[in-house]
């Protein structure tokens, strides 16, 4: 390779690099602050982790804890006291239970829709399909009001049920399997149907194996989308804390008894954060390995 | 059993008439192939006996019972497709097992887990399991039954697909363009392999294809089939020596059958270019499309009036065969002449040759394509 190449190609990585910082910069913050301690964080100061010298924190104890409890290194004490003052092991709980009933709904009813959609001949298809396409358009906020009200009338407010039933059918979903199921080949479907499956059983047994990668993608953009949504979660839980989802846990931290802490704050934003970066990993491993059509030609 | 009757089968889409009032009979064990240029309807056809197309009207007829509204899975038929279509996330046992399970188990078996609770399930996995293997000896695909189609190769995979059909023991096998995704050489030994497998199982085979070449090789009988229409039903050998119609006669046989502009006199007698056939038709006093077969026609030295000649305008080396392209002499026509390498070897591209018939064979048309037949022998 010539050196105006290597100047070429230099110039591509710097600007990666750069895209790169910009991205990242936020989660180094985060996960510096869950590490240091007050003074750290309003100087500064410290670096990555700070000098972690033994301290007595000062809010700890006026939230009635003994001087020798709240006395300990900055990141014992930022993780410890995210714990101890809000259940976040309940928060994380709720999430996973909502993320994933929400998903598996939207997978139970978005497959068979996607299918019908991409794969049957009925009249009024191509109609029933626009009408899907025209509820991507619908933002979510726009109708929350009247959900809300619904939801209220049904007397589901501060239930899971509130978290879950507004986001069961994902439109979204259907559009992007019934466009996946399109790439599927219509004999495999007869092969399916001359072995003697019927049509739900071609959708679970047929279908769903060669959607597998198109499912992972759409598990990320589910789950990220309802694990972090903190508008909806806000709106239906109003007072019972044991429904709380983690982003409405994290706010817990905000305006405490006396002032922002930003160590415990910070500690519990990298709990509810960490599981999803994991789910993303092993998700992304299993996208390349990914099932696909190869059985066909 | 397994014959097959279909009756008055018309398909239209829309308003596009697909298969016009076809009419076949098809007898127990019989290989029949359905043959005609893409878009002819014969895949169409197929998908009707099959059960996956319903026929606009018209009735379908298996072992003598109407099955117009059997569904697919019911009609005891097997299918292989040309892309195989085998199940991309199943091991090629799995694969082989499927219909099996389908057929064999009922639903509270079928159900993962708590199905093996079932105390007849036992018997009849015992069983699955026997046929399977039977069947993958019977193909020599035993040592591929834990891999995944994936990563099959293209003939294998299409043995798998052969061997998900052969596992039910069906009353007929549907072949839809089984061969046309394997490479040359291995397409001409899957045709002996096919034609084999179908003198040990006896059973009907219906196959599909746009190659008049497998047609002519493997069936036992033949249905051209074009534009949505059965044009004959014969054995090969009948079709290719008497096709009962131009284009008939112009599909079936390759290199393709030489049209030549001819008359017939008052008197019945063909005559085309300076040649007289000395043969009569039954049509008199009008033109006729005069078919001679590439072998029907060879290079000679003489000159006369049996004779014509052309420029040679490219030369198809087949090693066993020459065949030559030959622009004729007034320009209306290109033929094509079969020659033997031992006696043409000297004749190259842009040589002048004379060209005379080699038996008497000829087959006449009339404008409309019809065929005319000779009165005389």
């Amino acid at each position: 390779m010539e050196a105006k190449q290597y100047i070429g190609e230099g110039w591509k990585h710097a600007i990666l690099i750069i895209g790169a910082i910009v991205v990242m910069l936020p989660f180094y913050m985060m996960v510096s602050m869950s590490l240091k301690s007050q003074q750290e964080i309003q100087s500064i100061s410290g670096g990555l982790i700070g000098a972690q010298e033994t301290q007595t924190f000062p809010v700890c104890v006026k939230t009635g804890y003994s001087e020798d409890t709240c006395t300990m290194k900055p990141y014992q004490y930022n993780y410890w006291f995210a714990f101890e003052k809000a259940p976040i092991p309940r928060y994380l709980m709720n999430g996973v239970i909502v993320t994933l009933s929400i998903f598996i709904i939207q997978v139970l009813v978005a497959l068979p829709c996607a299918y019908a959609l991409a794969k049957l001949r009925f009249y009024g298809r191509e109609f029933v399909f626009s009408m899907v396409l025209f509820c991507l358009l619908i933002p979510v906020h726009g109708i929350a009001l009247p959900l809300y009200v619904m939801l209220a009338q049904a007397g589901l407010v501060d239930t899971y049920s509130a978290l879950i039933l507004p986001w069961t059918i994902s439109v979204f979903g259907i559009f992007l399997m019934r466009q996946f199921f399109m790439t599927v080949p219509d004999e495999l479907i007869d092969a399916a149907r001359m072995d003697g499956m019927g049509e739900y059983a071609i959708v679970w047994k047929v279908m769903l194996p060669t959607a597998i990668p198109a499912l992972l993608a759409f598990a990320i953009f589910s789950v990220v989308a309802h694990w972090n949504d903190y508008f909806w979660p806000r709106m239906v839980i109003t007072g019972n804390r044991d429904l709380f989802t983690p982003p409405l846990g994290i706010r817990e931290f905000r305006g405490g008894i006396d002032s922002d802490e930003f160590g415990p704050m910070m500690a519990s934003i990298v709990t509810v954060t960490v599981p999803l970066i994991v789910a993303f990993i092993i998700a992304q491993k299993r996208f390349i390995e990914g099932i696909t059509l190869t059985g066909m030609k | 059993m397994g014959t097959i009757s279909l009756k008055n089968i018309s398909k239209s889409f829309g308003s596009t008439q697909v298969l016009n009032n076809l009419n076949v009979d098809i007898n127990d064990g019989e290989f029949l192939t359905l043959v005609g240029p893409s878009g002819c309807g014969k895949s169409t056809l197929l998908r009707i006996i099959a059960g996956l197309e319903q026929q606009t009207s018209g009735d379908v007829l298996i072992d003598n019972k109407n099955v117009n509204r059997v569904r697919a899975s019911e009609r005891d038929l097997a299918m292989v497709f040309q892309s195989y279509a085998l199940y991309p996330h199943l091991t090629v046992r799995r694969n082989l097992e499927t219909p099996l399970r389908l057929r064999d188990y009922n639903a509270f078996e079928r159900l993962p887990l708590i199905g093996n609770f079932s105390p007849s399930k036992k018997e009849k996995t015992e069983s699955i399991n026997q046929l399977v293997n039977k069947t993958s000896e019977t193909l020599k695909i035993s040592e591929l039954l834990d891999r995944k189609p994936g990563q099959l190769s293209g003939g294998q995979r299409q043995r798998v697909a052969l061997g998900r059909a052969m596992v039910r023991e069906p009353v007929a096998f549907l072949m839809d363009e089984p061969l046309s995704n394997l490479d040359a050489a291995l397409r001409v030994h899957m045709r002996s392999e096919l034609s084999e497998l179908h003198n040990s199982l006896k059973t009907t085979f219906v196959y599909v294809t746009h190659d008049q070449a497998e047609a002519l090789t493997m069936s036992s009988r033949m249905a051209v089939m074009i534009d949505g229409n059965l044009l004959q039903l014969d054995t090969p050998q009948e079709v290719y020596d008497n096709p009962s119609s131009l284009s008939v006669a112009q599909f079936v046989g390759s290199p393709k059958i030489n049209i030549f502009k001819g008359t017939a006199d008052s008197g019945g007698t063909v005559s085309f270019l300076n040649v007289n056939l000395k043969r009569k038709s039954s049509e008199s006093n009008t033109d006729l499309h005069i078919g001679i077969r590439p072998e029907h026609l060879e290079i000679t030295n003489e000159s006369n009036e049996n004779t014509f000649s052309g420029t040679v305008a490219y030369r198809e080396n087949l090693g066993s065969d020459i065949f030559f392209h030959v622009n004729i002499e007034d320009g209306s026509n290109k033929i094509i002449v079969r020659g033997l390498p031992q006696f043409t070897h000297q004749i190259s591209n842009g040589s002048k040759v004379n060209i005379k018939r080699v038996s008497d064979k000829a087959l006449l048309f009339n404008e409309a394509g019809m065929r005319v037949q000779f009165t005389n022998a």
